[in-house]
């Protein structure tokens, strides 16, 4: 729906502008008059809640950086002093390392909407791969900024994620263990490996910043997918992007920071392992080490596998597979509302990273509570089905599934008859 | 200039390839720096070695002493705990290397070839799946468990259960005297 420019400079200023660098320009075509489908419903909110907790975290995180020391002697007490005497410090640490949750809260609920309504089928299959690339960068920044404040979860994760490359030993012998020890910048976890994590975690964030302009882009040139996965067949099923949708994003955002500042306030430790409040400590692992819950099922992934490599290649398989979605999605009906099979095989699969979320914030050989039955299989049987959902179902669904007849259009199937009469706005 | 057919190289060709060529190099030059300057320092590597003594350990205790910023245990088995670690045939264990830098990199996992004096466990205490340190004197081979993910060791370091997939690393050490060590 990259059409042509309907922006008309008003002033002199503006058409003075407008001949030298055209960006008001591109600022009403992205934000203003953009033909979006009138359908859009509250699961497509998330895109601007996710860039505004961009925003957050990169604020916050510009001003916390002002006052943290990245050495190993002094990370923990700094983070504290940031905590104690540094003013307004506790809530900008709160806000950032809440706003990491919250951000990962609505990346998730993106990434379900587009895998429940089709919308990395084509012609979208760059903007989905792009969007993937920005969730892995989005753990890798997570992961390196929860190592920073040096406390006891901090180390261990770090030592624990950084010998996930040590696994490579197994088919090529050393090669492991030299990219680990070229990782930590020393023979285990230690002040060269928290500094270059504190360089990566400021970097990390533009990067993504980067791939988000990119990504948008690769959505303004088809324009938004919408609940029924019908293509735009005219201005009759558009509106334009405002006031139709900055309105509604901007009442979703509110209630979204409602949520955010009623943790931020009143529950700001309830994501955080207190483990992470003991100064990190290389000779005492503590009793039971886990991720922050946006990254529970992979660990859960990891040690439902009892070999080395194998569980690191289940790990990062994980994510590339999201990669090859577009592919391995055989069906031409993209929204789920119409492909009454597949709709059953996506809630399984929410349930079964919910499953897996709970599984890997217990031990591996733990039991459900009260009932002595074992976890590890249900966590093997979760990982089976996370990988059966992409490359079993998915292809065959296509094939076997008979959907249910597609509406006509976007505007029939939400004003009804008359359409006709209906002025197509903006134009 | 002269004119050439297109499928004949021409000078122009000649001087493309050969800058290409040379800023190639210059990169691959530049991005070596960048690269190695994340390796181990020489202030690092520096702190290589150690000296401890073994006189105040007594039998059925551990020891955790620091090396290369990694933890060595320092355990000191009981004679319940050494024949144990004995009765086990190699070749039921999942790890059949000693992995002692003391010894050649063949060596069998023989209890023997774990330790230069029975009594005396000397071992780099990380566990070999994800780098955790295994608590000592539990697990169901009264050797380690690591509380990650699971693995189990022996008393005598080797792994027994679990995702690890190696026996935990025998540094390299000597005697001293009877009761000292330098390790590294």
């Amino acid at each position: 729906m990259a059409g042509h420019s309907t922006y008309v400079p008003k002033t002199g200023f503006t058409r003075w502008l407008d001949d030298r660098l055209p960006i008001l320009r591109l600022a009403n075509d992205t934000m203003m008059t953009f033909p979006t489908p009138r359908n859009l419903n509250f699961w497509y909110s998330f895109g601007g809640i996710l860039t505004f907790m961009l925003g957050i975290q990169i604020v916050t995180g510009i001003v916390l950086a002002m006052h943290y020391v990245p050495s190993a002697d002094k990370a923990f007490d700094s983070v504290e002093n940031i905590m104690r005497d540094v003013n307004y410090g506790w809530l900008l640490r709160y806000m950032h390392s809440n706003g990491a949750s919250f951000f990962f809260l609505a990346v998730y609920l993106h990434i379900f909407r587009g895998l429940y309504y089709g919308s990395y089928k084509a012609p979208r299959e760059v903007l989905w791969i792009i969007g993937v690339l920005i969730y892995v960068l989005m753990i890798a920044t997570a992961f390196l900024g929860y190592t920073l404040p040096w406390g006891q979860m901090s180390f261990w994760a770090a030592t624990v994620i950084t010998n996930l490359f040590s696994s490579i030993d197994q088919v090529l012998p050393h090669v492991g263990t030299a990219i680990t020890q070229w990782l930590w910048g020393g023979f285990a976890v230690g002040d060269p490996t928290l500094n270059r994590f504190f360089s990566l975690h400021y970097l990390l964030p533009f990067v993504i910043a980067g791939l988000v302009v990119l990504h948008i882009w690769a959505l303004h040139v088809p324009g938004n997918n919408n609940p029924l996965g019908i293509d735009v067949r005219g201005p009759q099923d558009t509106v334009p992007f405002h006031p139709y949708y900055t309105v509604k994003d901007a009442f979703y955002l509110c209630l979204f920071v409602i949520l955010f500042a009623i943790v931020v306030f009143y529950l700001p430790n309830s994501l955080v392992e207190p483990d992470n409040y003991v100064p990190a400590n290389p000779l005492v692992t503590p009793p039971e080490i886990v991720p922050e819950w946006y990254l529970l099922p992979f660990y859960a992934m990891l040690r439902s596998i009892p070999q080395k490599l194998f569980g690191v290649i289940v790990l990062f398989g994980a994510l590339a597979v999201l990669l090859f979605v577009p592919w391995l999605d055989t069906s031409r009906v993209r929204s789920m509302r119409f492909r009454p099979l597949a709709k059953q095989f996506f809630w399984a699969l929410v349930f079964d990273c919910i499953l897996l979320g709970y599984l890997g914030a217990h031990r591996p050989d733990a039991a459900f509570p009260g009932t002595g039955i074992p976890m590890l299989p249900f966590a093997r049987l979760g990982t089976a089905y996370y990988y059966a959902y992409f490359l079993l179902i998915l292809p065959l669904l296509g094939i076997f599934e008979t959907p249910k007849p597609l509406p006509a259009s976007i505007a029939t199937s939400v004003i009804g008859s008359g359409v006709e009469q209906v002025n197509a706005p903006a134009e | 200039m002269a004119t050439t057919t297109a499928d004949e190289p021409t000078r122009r060709d000649f001087i493309h390839i050969a800058a290409a060529s040379a800023g190639g190099v210059g990169l691959v030059a530049l991005a070596w720096p960048m690269i190695d300057q994340m390796n181990p320092s020489a202030s690092v590597l520096a702190l290589s070695s150690i000296e401890f003594d073994l006189s105040p350990v007594e039998e059925g205790q551990q020891v955790t002493v620091m090396w290369r910023g990694k933890p060595v245990f320092v355990r000191r088995r009981t004679q319940k705990e050494i024949a144990d670690a004995r009765a086990v045939p190699v070749s039921s264990l999942p790890d059949p290397l000693a992995r002692n830098a003391n010894l050649p990199d063949n060596a069998a996992a023989t209890d023997q070839n774990r330790m230069s004096k029975p009594e005396w466990l000397i071992m780099v205490g990380i566990c070999t799946h994800l780098g955790c340190i295994p608590l000592d004197h539990q697990g169901d081979y009264g050797g380690y468990l690591c509380p990650c993910h699971g693995s189990q060791y022996d008393t005598a370091g080797r792994i027994r259960k679990g995702p690890a997939p190696e026996n935990m690393y025998i540094p390299p050490y000597s005697y001293l005297g009877p009761s000292k060590i330098k390790i590294g």
